[in-house]
Formats: structure tokens, sequence, C-alpha cells
């Protein structure tokens, strides 16, 4: 205990001092506020915008979440296609390779104009982002099971489907959860890209990327800042909100989601 | 009952298995075990002491022979025959006496019995108290109880068990040993048990049949002719010491072949 407020000190004492270095760099230029505000000016906006950063969030939030919510539901029916033959993965995998190398902001464009501007293109966006890890790790999940438990499976003739039902689903849930962490934080960085081009469904306030774009054009540099603070507020919601759902369902069972506890 | 003594249980004759066109695992390996009995297989290693037990569960298709378990095919034959593994095999995500329970689910048993049945079973192998615990909690003796409760499920006739204690401190071998021969004592199962350990063979069987490698064939049957039922007081005794020797020469012997 004593131990983790030692280290929480120490990081405030870091954080603080790299604020105070920053206050007194634009004090000491004189750099304009345009260029770069100070902390206290951000911290400012941050109070007075407080309801405008809070609705950036909200719907930022949704879409990155119906982009995840569909990559995990898209992206397991995928897998367990894969998992069926080593000759179906050997035909399909590489296309999810490219799924994963294709840049998202080449392509956002593209879904704009066939899917029109609104919520549907932003989560669309985030989807296509998420979905390659999802596949990979739960592909991986699936098809890495111990020969052993399928032999023990085959002793007692098991079916296919109770093979895949009572031994590669269960054995593939922790892989599925590397998956949905990593996917949970770059979910976000998606929205807010499908934001710059989808813009908002709603007239006078928009998502994060919306209200990223909007504060450039306006040079309210005070106002950028505390949404790039506020996109990152969610990306760590996001991320945090999955490490508890992977404690929650994997902490009596498996070690990776029990080191938390024990150190 | 009068095919008992006569019919094998478990019947190999001239049984060559081979992986692709490499020199064969096994060659021309001949040996039965008659119903009830404790057949031990010992052999160094590479001499295809697992591979006689995966033709037998019918997991691995024999190249050339007869093979013959309860009078059928292997592939058949499975419903009475449970295989135990080196490692225990449990499902990390499933509690103990769910573990035990999933051979009951596989093997469709009625749903309104198995509660009793698992405790039944865990009760048998000493397990009761951990009924709820994970496998992750368990000690290494524990989880082979679990796996061993398990193959009982299925109330098996023909117990295959590949090097199962292998993995265990000696305190705990010697009392799964222990407890083997007793549950053997009430259940009658027949046994073909594969192991590195003269000590445990000698304990535990009948018959001791020694492979020599390269390829895998038999070069010694030993008959055991220790009293039954045995206890922990035979560990010391010097009939027990005999055997050993005898065996730990012919074990030799199979080495330098």
């Amino acid at each position: 205990m004593r131990k983790h407020a030692i280290t929480a000190l120490n990081a405030c004492v870091v954080l603080a001092s790299l604020l105070l270095l920053w206050q007194l760099l634009v004090w000491g230029l004189s750099i304009p506020k345009y260029m770069l505000p100070t902390p206290w000016a951000v911290a400012r906006t941050v109070a007075a915008r407080y309801d405008s950063l809070l609705t950036s969030i909200w719907i930022t939030g949704e879409a990155a979440a119906g982009g995840l919510l569909a990559s995990i539901a898209v992206g397991v029916m995928i897998a367990l296609v894969f998992a069926q033959s080593r000759w179906i993965r050997r035909m399909f995998y590489p296309y999810t390779l490219l799924l994963q190398t294709v840049p998202i902001l080449a392509i956002a464009p593209l879904i704009l104009m066939w899917m029109g501007p609104g919520i549907l293109s932003v989560m669309c966006v985030a989807f296509i982002i998420c979905l390659a890890p999802i596949i990979a790790n739960t592909t991986q999940g699936l098809i890495s099971v111990d020969q052993n438990l399928i032999n023990l499976f085959l002793m007692h003739k098991a079916a296919p489907a109770q093979v895949m039902w009572k031994l590669r689903l269960p054995n593939a849930i922790p892989s599925l959860f590397t998956g949905i962490r990593i996917a949970s934080g770059i979910s976000v960085i998606g929205a807010i890209t499908g934001e710059l081009f989808a813009g908002s469904s709603r007239v006078g306030v928009g998502g994060l990327g919306y209200s990223i774009l909007y504060a450039s054009a306006q040079l309210e540099t005070d106002y950028l800042f505390a949404l790039v603070f506020a996109a990152t507020i969610l990306g760590f919601l996001f991320f945090f909100i999955m490490m508890f759902l992977e404690w929650y369902f994997l902490h009596n069972w498996h070690e990776s989601a029990r080191t938390a506890e024990t150190e | 009952m009068t095919e008992t003594r006569e019919v094998p249980h478990i019947d190999l004759r001239e049984v060559t298995k081979r992986y692709g066109s490499a020199q064969p695992v096994l060659e021309n390996i001949s040996l039965n075990v008659r119903k009830g009995e404790f057949v031990s297989i010992i052999g160094p290693s590479g001499c295809g002491k697992s591979t006689i037990l995966k033709l037998v569960s019918g997991l691995t298709p024999i190249t050339s022979g007869t093979l013959l378990v309860d009078g059928m095919t292997p592939a058949n034959a499975r419903e009475i025959v449970s295989f135990i593994f080196q490692d225990p095999t449990l499902l990390p995500w499933r509690t103990v006496a769910k573990n035990v329970a999933l051979a009951l689910e596989l093997d469709r048993s009625p749903r309104d019995t198995r509660v009793d049945r698992v405790n039944a079973l865990l009760e048998l192998v000493g397990l009761s108290h951990v009924a709820k615990l994970y496998p992750r909690q368990l000690s290494g003796g524990m989880k082979m109880r679990v796996s061993i409760a398990r193959a009982l499920a299925s109330k098996p006739r023909i117990l295959l068990m590949d090097e199962p204690f292998a993995a265990l401190d000696e305190m705990s071998r010697d009392r799964l040993n222990e407890e083997l021969l007793r549950l053997r004592e009430e259940l009658n199962w027949t046994v073909l048990f594969v192991t590195h350990s003269v000590a445990e063979a000698v304990y535990l069987s009948d018959r001791i049949i020694v492979l020599a490698p390269h390829p895998g064939r038999v070069v010694h049957e030993i008959t055991i002719d220790l009293p039954k039922p045995r206890d922990a007081r035979l560990r010391s005794s010097p009939a027990m010491d005999d055997c050993i020797a005898i065996v730990s020469r012919a074990l030799r012997g199979a080495h330098t072949r």
C-alpha cells in the first residue's frame, strides 16, 4: 500500500513539473496564445466548455463502441470459420492482413461517399480498424488447443460442435480479450478519424473529430488542447472498461488476468 | 463366464506402426492383456511405449497386424476404454466438479443423475472438499486425481495410463499408486500402464513388458509374483527388491541392444 502511494506521488511530481515547465516556457519565450496556450488557459477552457466537451466525448464514444461491438461480433464469426481448416486460413488470412495495413485515412473518404455522413459511417471506420486484431487473436485462441484435450474429446466420441463449444471457444476467450483490448484503444482513433471526414449528424455539436476540425479552423488552440485531452480520456476509459471486463470474466481461472490481484 | 480366461481383453498380434516411410516406431509387436490384469510397459525413451496406448485407444491407426480390444476394433471399443494422459488435461475454466462432469456430458449420460455421480466420483478419489475450486488452485497430485475421477466417470473396463504420475513428487506418486491399487481391487479394471519407473511398475503390475527401441519391439515379459493385495509395507520388502533387480537388468539389456 505504501509502495503504491509513493509511486502515485512520484507520478504527480513528474506531471506537475512538466506542467510548470510548459507554463514557464510559454511565458519566457512569449509564445503567442494561438500557437501554444498555457496549461492554465487550457484548464480554464475545459471548465468553461465542459458541456460541449462531454457531448463530444459521448458522440465519439458511441461511434467507437458501436464499431467495436460490431467488430467483435463479425470478427468472432470470421474466426470461427477460420478455425475450421488450415486450408481456409491459407486462402483468406492474407486478406485480414490487408485490412490491417490499408491506411484508414485513405479509405475513410470512400466510406463517406458510399454511406453518406453520419454516425453509421463513423462506426464503419471504427469497425474496419478494429476487425483485424479481433480476427487474428480469436483465431489463434481457437486453434491453439492442447492436443491431449482434443484426444480426450475424441475418446468420448465428441461431435465437432461439442469440441467447438466446450473446448475451442472457451479456450479462445483469453485471446479474444487480448484482441478486444487492442481494438478498444484503436476504436477511438478510428471513430475520430471517421469524424474528420463524416462529421456530425447533429447540427452545431459534433464528436471529437468534428470539433477538432472546427477548433483548428477557428485557431482556438486552447480548445484544441482540451479536445486532445478529452480524446485521451476517452481512450483510457475504453481501455479500462475492457480491462475490467477481462478481469471479471477470467480472474477465476486464467493466469494473465490475475497479475493485478497478486501484485 | 467361460470365455473370460480365454479371450485376451487387449490383443496385439504382429502389430507394426510406422509414420510415413520412416523406420517403424513399433515392429511386430505381439502382446496381450487378460481381463482384470495389470500390465506395465517399460523401456527406454523412443521405444514406442506411448504409441502402443495410442493404438489401443484408436487415436492412431495401426499400419499392419491385428489389434482387438474386447474383441472389437479399437475405434468401436472406445466406450469401455478410458485414457489417462501424462498431463492432467483439465479444462482451466471449469471447476473440479465441472471437469469431472465433462465426461458425463460428452457421454450424454442422463442429466438428473450427473450431480450425484460427480459427487460419488470425487468422494472416491478423496476430493469432495475441493469440488468448487479451479484447477490452478490445486497441487499436481490433486489435479491428477481429478483426471482419474473424470476417467472413471465413463465406467471404463479398460484403463490406459500414459506415465500418469511422472510429473509428481515421489510422495504423491507413492500415495496415488496405493490408491490406484485400492480402486482397482474395487472396480477390477484391465490396466495397460506406461511408466519410466521400475519400482512403480513392479509395485503395480501383474506383468511387465520390456521394450527395446529402434524399432520398438518386445524383448522381455516378466511376471511379478508378489502377493496381493499390495500395500505400502511391500515397498521395503526383499521380495520387491528382487523383482526390481530382475526388471532393471532386463531394462539395461534393452538399452544396449
